[in-house]
């Protein structure tokens, strides 16, 4: 690919001297050559992304925010992280993309066009947040295997589709039904095709849900390619990867779906608590279902300086899985004292919520402000990080930014 | 294995050959097209180049180190450096590499997995060469159970 692009520059370059300007169909005469609109080298201008998003990797892309970036109530485009497992499909056609249901535990096999899914089933859109299993791994030690997020890897964008549970209800759900797996169309890193480079799914209970959708629009408008064009599994609340982008076949199966990336150590934990560094068996390790408690300080950046006696206003989001966040609170001693943020109440269940506070910071220095959320079980974030496990998953520790009054 | 994985090698090697051709052809038509181009709208002419330089074929650029960096991937320039770019980016991004700080056992468990699940073939002499590079070049960073704030960008917050 490297190569293809030098070639490419070289060649434009040289007929540039040729003319003398600017070459308005260079860039087509080659394009012929390199197709693939996904190889362009610069992702910010591909996927419409904000330029301080950071790229952890470019082969597969997998992107991510920083947290003053996710500032907004509805997360938008150009903010959300983005992970891949495979190669982004380069064909998606929306008039031709079908939908099948099947599996073991399926009373009829049944296809379904976009089309069909739109007029068929009543439309919902819910604001989900979505949050990478992930997100935080950078700070396990010793390190955990994987892209190494950092705190980015949420979003929480408004998708617009059809239950999930209407479209398994009419194709019709066998009494032995168990949980559900996704197929999409997305291409394994080696490009064999035999291969899926992720196939998901959850259980029946989290299939069922009101907000668990097969979505066709994020944010009020198609979903963009790199987000699961034209059709998206969104089940807020759980590891993103749940959330299947491209999806085309949808199994319900009698028994826990035994996809790409469902066994082994993908997207699970040990059952059992271990120590750092410990080694686990396969069989010792549990998949993760609801993500934790979690929260960010979206403004203001970290790095702020204010001079003294100025008062200091934080906003953020707090988020907790399956549950809604009960309380959120903020420290500027180290966790020494907590006051309590306003904190407002989700749009829908599933959504993040906003928090807001005034802070009076007491003379000049070097401050950090950390947030903490409490959610509806009293479970709060810790503000080290929380067990340690092979693959780095579930890192909720407290955010913290850094201040100075002079 | 060995024989697999020489003939995918030879094969890549020709897919190249026959792309390099491909572009070669259609820069050299495209610059005929441009030449004519600008011989009737240009009324004062760039000097001409050859149509396509020369460097386009030479494989040392392709590899080329530039302040001890592997430009096209980014890698460290130390022993081992090519085995690395030759098995270990094919498939994925060097970047994958270095952002992880593995050990030698989970570089090893790593590659593993690779050739049970994503088509990895067998490394052979140089698994022990790639694993040594990986360790030595981006060694494992004490973090401890939470590092302080570091690369702070100062700025003066106005509102």
């Amino acid at each position: 690919m490297e190569r293809r692009k030098f070639i490419k520059q070289a060649a434009l370059s040289s007929f540039a001297t040729l003319i003398g300007t600017e070459i308005v169909f260079g860039s087509k005469l080659l394009d012929g050559y390199e197709p693939l609109a996904m190889q362009n080298p610069d992702p910010f201008t591909l996927f419409s992304k904000d330029k301080g998003m950071v790229v952890l990797n470019d082969k597969p892309w997998n992107i991510e925010a920083t947290a003053h970036l996710l500032d907004d109530k509805v997360t938008p485009n150009s903010s959300m992280f983005i992970r891949n497992n495979g190669k982004v499909p380069e064909e998606l056609d929306a008039s031709t993309w079908t939908l099948t249901i099947d599996g073991e535990s399926v009373s009829t096999k049944k296809t379904y066009t976009l089309a069909d899914l739109k007029s068929k089933f009543q439309q919902h859109t819910y604001q989900l947040a979505i949050e990478c299993g992930g997100n935080g791994r950078k700070e396990f030690d010793p390190p955990a295997k994987g892209n190494q997020w950092g705190v980015g890897a949420i979003h929480c964008a408004s998708w617009t589709g059809v239950r999930l549970r209407d479209v398994l209800k009419d194709a019709g759900i066998k009494d032995d039904a168990v949980y559900i797996g996704f197929h999409a169309v997305d291409v394994h890193l080696s490009g064999d095709p035999e291969k899926e480079p992720i196939s998901r799914g959850c259980p029946m209970s989290k299939a069922l849900q009101d907000e668990t959708i097969l979505a066709f629009k994020m944010n009020g408008k198609n979903i963009p390619k790199i987000h699961g064009y034209p059709l998206r599994l969104v089940a807020g609340g759980w590891p993103a990867s749940v959330s299947g982008k491209w999806i085309n076949r949808i199994s319900i199966r009698n028994k826990v779906h035994d996809g790409t990336k469902m066994n082994g150590k993908a997207y699970r934990v040990p059952c059992k608590p271990i120590a750092p560094g410990d080694k686990v068996k396969d069989e010792d390790m549990c998949i993760i279902e609801s993500m934790p408690v979690k929260s960010l300080i979206t403004y203001p950046k970290s790095g702020a300086m204010l001079k003294k006696g100025k008062t200091l206003k934080i906003r953020g989001h707090a988020w907790a899985g399956e549950l809604e966040v009960a309380k959120m609170e903020y420290s500027i001693d180290f966790g020494s004292t907590w006051n309590a943020c306003t904190l407002e109440k989700p749009v829908n269940r599933l959504a993040w919520q906003h928090f807001t506070s005034e802070i009076e910071l007491p003379k000049t220095g070097y401050y950090e402000v950390w947030a903490r959320a409490t959610d509806s079980n009293g479970v709060a974030q810790p503000m080290i990080l929380p067990g340690w496990n092979p693959k780095g998953y579930l890192n909720n520790a407290c955010h913290r930014i850094a201040l100075k009054v002079t | 294995m060995k024989g697999e994985t020489n003939t995918s090698i030879h094969v890549t090697k020709l897919i190249r050959l026959i792309r390099l051709s491909v572009v070669l052809l259609f820069a050299f038509i495209g610059s005929m097209i441009f030449f004519v181009f600008s011989l009737s709208f240009n009324s004062n002419p760039q000097p001409i180049e050859t149509a396509v330089s020369t460097e386009v074929l030479d494989d040392a650029d392709w590899d080329k180190i530039e302040n001890g960096i592997h430009v096209r991937t980014g890698l460290i320039d130390s022993e081992g450096l090519m085995a690395v770019v030759s098995n270990c980016t094919n498939c994925h991004s060097a970047k994958l590499l270095t952002q992880n700080r593995m050990s030698a056992d989970q570089w090893n468990e790593t590659i593993k997995w690779m050739q049970e699940t994503q088509n990895l073939w067998d490394l052979g002499g140089n698994q022990e060469i790639i694993v040594k590079y990986l360790t030595t070049n981006y060694p494992y960073k004490k973090k401890g159970r939470r590092a302080i704030l570091s690369n702070i960008e100062w700025y003066e917050l106005e509102d």
